[in-house]
């Protein structure tokens, strides 16, 4: 997706904004807390007088998988990043029923050992991306590890021995109902972090994130169900076995989110083609995709409307490209409305030929309607492209507070053509973008 | 399309071509099919199992691989297959036994697909309980045993699992390389299963076969329930890759429509990147190119022209002779196109290929003037390409060339402006497949642009001014 312009807020907001920046420094304290206490807390538990007995070859399978999932982490639309197998690792070792075949016969498994055996696991995984240069992960990193660390408690410390010699559809029931509530936390940290970095609701960005998460959250469980009860009747060898399968499904994943991508980026750069052609000026599309994306986040828009958006705004000027000679300047916003119509109907024919985004084909199409007045009403995303279209037309690529005002006041005498919603939202959105470049 | 199977209707520039069944293949269809048929019947059903409840088991087991086998449909694609329908056949051979395996692949024959046709079952039904027949042999002469396995000969087990799916995959994909052979399936559908793709092929066949042991060794506590849990990964597996192939296909019609946008700036040129990508697909494949690159080249010859948007059209329509700015203005065209395409997360090689596809062999070519094997693959693959079909195109100034005019171009061309290497590939892959020209052009109407010197074509160099 699309970073949203400005994330550098506004003077008199800056005691919002700070607050909540803070969300992702409360996770990586929370995490940091969880880490620290689960160490002390082991080195505690194996120096106490007691000696336990800790079956350390289950600790090093997996931690072993943990680290390698992290290696082998996975990107997901929109920027996102999950890390499937370090996953299973890590919650199937938390869900563990003890004792593990061929290991000691009464073995200790305390919460903080399995949090403190996951927390190596993900920094030994992160490690080679570090060295690559690749970003560390920290934030999902910490993000799965409390989830980890809420299924380990409450499993570890209070159910293991309560279910140990119950039948395996209770034992499966459990544990399907603490891989929920740890897909759970997952889910909603994910979802308040996002909300927080491109400056979307939480309702929104928890609806987005369950929509993207929910089947891979549903093989996570699945195969975490299979790990352990397979560990319990084969040992530790069985985890190779289910290595094959996990990686498949991850490339399958993996393939899908790449394809995204680079569907994103073709129309991103095939849109610029009416610049390169002098149609438009240089980066008018890539502006007003930006621009309409922040709108439509402002107005609660989710995350496959917000697409369908981006693409529209990418290629609302494609139509364009039929014309013989190029408007002057580009401007649309100065040509008569029949024109400006006929503009837009020959982009939508141009995408729908596509056959695939016929609703961008409709945003396109409808962006020349009035906003008010006109029958039938066009679609808010039309309406968004429209202002956000105008508003780069007047103001291009200054960043001049004066010029963005004007622009803005401009349209808000005109709420026949510009929606009266969508011209505050992108006026806040103008603004925001204004402090950023002071 | 599940693990190796006959009724192979692959993507061949965009046409669907299914297999033919040719008489050789059906004598090879009856005998493997007797071969099965006489085989499974000597082995006991389930002679040597100390399951509790064979038969249900092997029901069960039966669902299993149907259900894969049927869901798997059409979804064969470069490297990634869905081809878990196996791991049942493996679990039987673990839990059950070989003739066990060989009931649980004959169920193959009763898949739920959509062109059930009777060689085809015939063939597939036979193959995967052939291959059962032998995975599970294998699996019994190391293991001694079949049933749950036994945690304390877990290393003998894994041993023996691994040599049944090496044995189940050797099978598989002989039996069926043999029946691609006896239908003489076409040298294409062979390049396109290409080597680099076989590694990637068999690593998921075997990903997928260990599930069949993850099975067996859930049964023990889980009964039949654990062939339903592992259900639940795959079919998420078999959405992500339903979703990458429709993603897929929806990339491809985008670009195509934002191709043709580009192309509606000049009349006669509608279409050119559509047949220029089909030809160096052509050429790709004739000179064993794989099947990665061989997807970046057909993007690649989409997009190679699209930088003749930013030349200004009054110069691609001029008449008389250019002047030395506006030639430059179109040498500047490659450049152009880079510019636009370079945010695509392409092979490196695809942005080289629309860059230099205006160079020559002789170094006379432009942007860069590059010589010989200087040039990258790509541009001198769709050189070819783009001349072959500028020339067997209407253009304002002359009717199309025939495809043996166009040919004997290329020819007059090879060593100067062409590589000599990639000419003979074309246009042995032209007398192959044949060639689609473009439809039959009517009078451009008034509002239509038309180019008036085509910078493509051979035959007519673009006239400059010299001052």
């Amino acid at each position: 997706m699309t970073s949203v312009m400005a994330r550098r807020p506004e003077p008199d907001r800056l005691a919002y904004w700070q607050a909540v920046d803070s969300g992702r420094l409360l996770l990586m304290a929370a995490a940091a807390m969880l880490v620290t206490a689960s160490f002390a807390s082991t080195a505690v538990i194996l120096n106490s007088r007691s000696k336990p007995v800790i079956d350390w070859h289950t600790a090093l399978a997996f931690g072993g998988l943990v680290a390698f999932g992290e290696l082998l982490r996975l990107a997901l639309p929109g920027g996102r990043e999950a890390a499937p197998i370090a996953m299973v690792g890590a919650m199937s070792y938390a869900l563990l029923l003890l004792p593990v075949l061929g290991g000691p016969a009464r073995p200790q498994l305390p919460a903080v050992l399995v949090v403190a055996v996951c927390a190596v696991g993900m920094m030994v995984g992160a490690m080679p991306h570090i060295a690559a240069g690749r970003p560390a992960g920290v934030t999902g990193m910490c993000t799965r590890l409390v989830a980890v660390a809420g299924v380990a408690f409450i499993f570890r410390s209070v159910l293991s021995g309560f279910v140990l010699t119950k039948p395996w559809q209770l034992q499966a029931a459990v544990m399907a109902v603490l891989i929920f509530f740890g897909w759970l936390i997952d889910t909603v940290v994910a979802a308040l972090i996002r909300a927080d970095d491109v400056g979307a609701r939480f309702a929104v960005a928890l609806v987005d994130e369950i929509r993207l998460q929910w089947q891979l959250g549903l093989a996570v469980g699945a195969s975490v169900i299979i790990t352990v009860f397979s560990v319990k009747a084969m040992g530790l060898p069985v985890l190779i076995a289910f290595i094959g399968p996990l990686l498949v499904t991850q490339v399958a994943f993996r393939r899908y989110a790449g394809i995204r991508a680079t569907y994103l980026q073709t129309v991103r750069s095939l849109a610029r083609v009416t610049e390169v052609a002098g149609y438009v000026e240089a980066g008018h599309s890539r502006r007003v995709s930006r621009l309409a994306v922040a709108i439509g986040r402002g107005l609660g828009m989710a995350e496959p409307e917000l697409l369908a958006l981006e693409y529209g705004a990418l290629m609302h000027d494609i139509g364009q490209l039929s014309l013989r000679d190029p408007i002057p300047g580009g401007a649309t916003v100065l040509v008569s409305p029949a024109d400006q119509e006929r503009i837009a109907e020959l982009g939508a024919d141009v995408i729908g030929q596509a056959g695939v985004l016929d609703e961008v084909a409709q945003l396109v199409r409808c962006q020349a309607w009035p906003a008010r007045g006109h029958d039938p009403a066009p679609p808010l995303g039309s309406k968004i492209i429209r202002a956000a279209n105008a508003f780069d037309d007047m103001v291009g690529s200054s960043t001049d507070r004066d010029r963005s005002i004007a622009a803005i006041d401009r349209m808000r005498l005109d709420p026949v053509r510009y929606d009266v919603d969508v011209v505050t939202v992108l006026s806040e959105v103008a603004s925001r973008r204004v402090a950023s470049r002071l | 399309m599940t693990s190796g199977q006959l009724g192979v209707s692959r993507q061949l520039a965009g046409t669907q071509r299914a297999a033919r069944i040719t008489p050789a293949a059906w004598v090879y269809i009856g005998l493997v099919v007797v071969a099965a048929a006489v085989l499974v019947a000597r082995t006991p059903v389930l002679g040597r199992t100390h399951a509790g409840n064979p038969w249900r088991d092997l029901v069960v087991l039966q669902t299993l691989f149907l259900i894969c086998d049927s869901a798997g449909g059409p979804l064969t694609f470069r490297q990634t297959r869905w081809s878990p329908s196996w791991a049942a056949t493996l679990a039987a051979v673990v839990l059950l036994g070989p003739a066990a395996a060989a009931f649980v692949g004959a169920m193959s024959l009763l898949s739920v697909r959509r062109e059930p046709r009777l060689g085809e079952r015939l063939f597939n039904g036979a193959m995967h309980a052939l291959s059962g027949l032998a995975a599970g042999s294998a699996y019994l002469a190391i293991n001694h045993s079949v049933g749950v396995p036994h945690y304390h000969y877990i290393s003998r087990t894994l041993l023996a699992f691994a040599a049944a799916a090496v044995v189940h995959v050797a099978a598989n994909h002989g039996m069926i390389w043999v029946i691609n052979r006896l239908n003489g399936a076409s040298a294409l559908a062979r390049a396109d299963a290409g080597e680099s793709s076989l590694v990637l092929l068999l690593a998921s066949d075997l990903g997928y076969a260990s599930l069949g042991l993850v099975i067996a060794s859930l049964w023990m506590i889980m009964d039949w329930f654990a062939a339903v849990i592992v259900l639940v990964p795959l079919f998420v597996a078999r959405w992500a890759i339903a979703q990458f192939a429709e993603e897929q296909r929806a990339y491809t019609a985008t670009m195509n429509a934002l191709c043709q946008a580009v192309e509606t700036k000049d009349y006669y040129t509608r279409g050119h990147g559509d047949r220029v990508s089909r030809g160096s697909i052509m050429i790709a494949r004739k000179i064993g190119m794989s099947s990665a690159r061989t997807e970046a080249i057909r993007f690649a010859g989409m997009l190679h022209d699209v930088g003749k948007l930013g030349v200004p059209t009054q110069v691609l329509q001029k008449t008389g002779p250019l002047t030395e700015d506006e030639f430059a203005a179109i040498q500047l065209h490659p450049m152009r196109g880079l510019e636009i395409v370079r945010e695509i997360g392409f092979l490196f090689e695809a942005l080289n290929g629309i860059m230099h596809h205006h160079e020559r062999i002789d170094g006379r070519g432009y942007p860069m003037g590059l010589a010989g094997h200087e040039i990258p693959e790509f541009a001198r693959v769709i050189a070819v390409a783009d001349a072959f079909d500028s020339m067997t195109s209407t253009r304002s100034y002359r009717e199309a060339k025939s495809i043996d005019q166009g040919v004997a171009e290329l020819r007059r061309g090879a060593g100067t402006q062409f590589d000599p290497v990639i000419v003979e590939a074309f246009i042995a892959a032209v007398a192959q497949q044949g060639w689609e020209l473009p439809g039959p052009t009517t009078a451009p109407s008034d509002l239509a642009m038309v180019t008036v010197q085509d910078h493509d074509d051979p035959t007519a160099p673009l006239q400059v001014v010299i001052p």
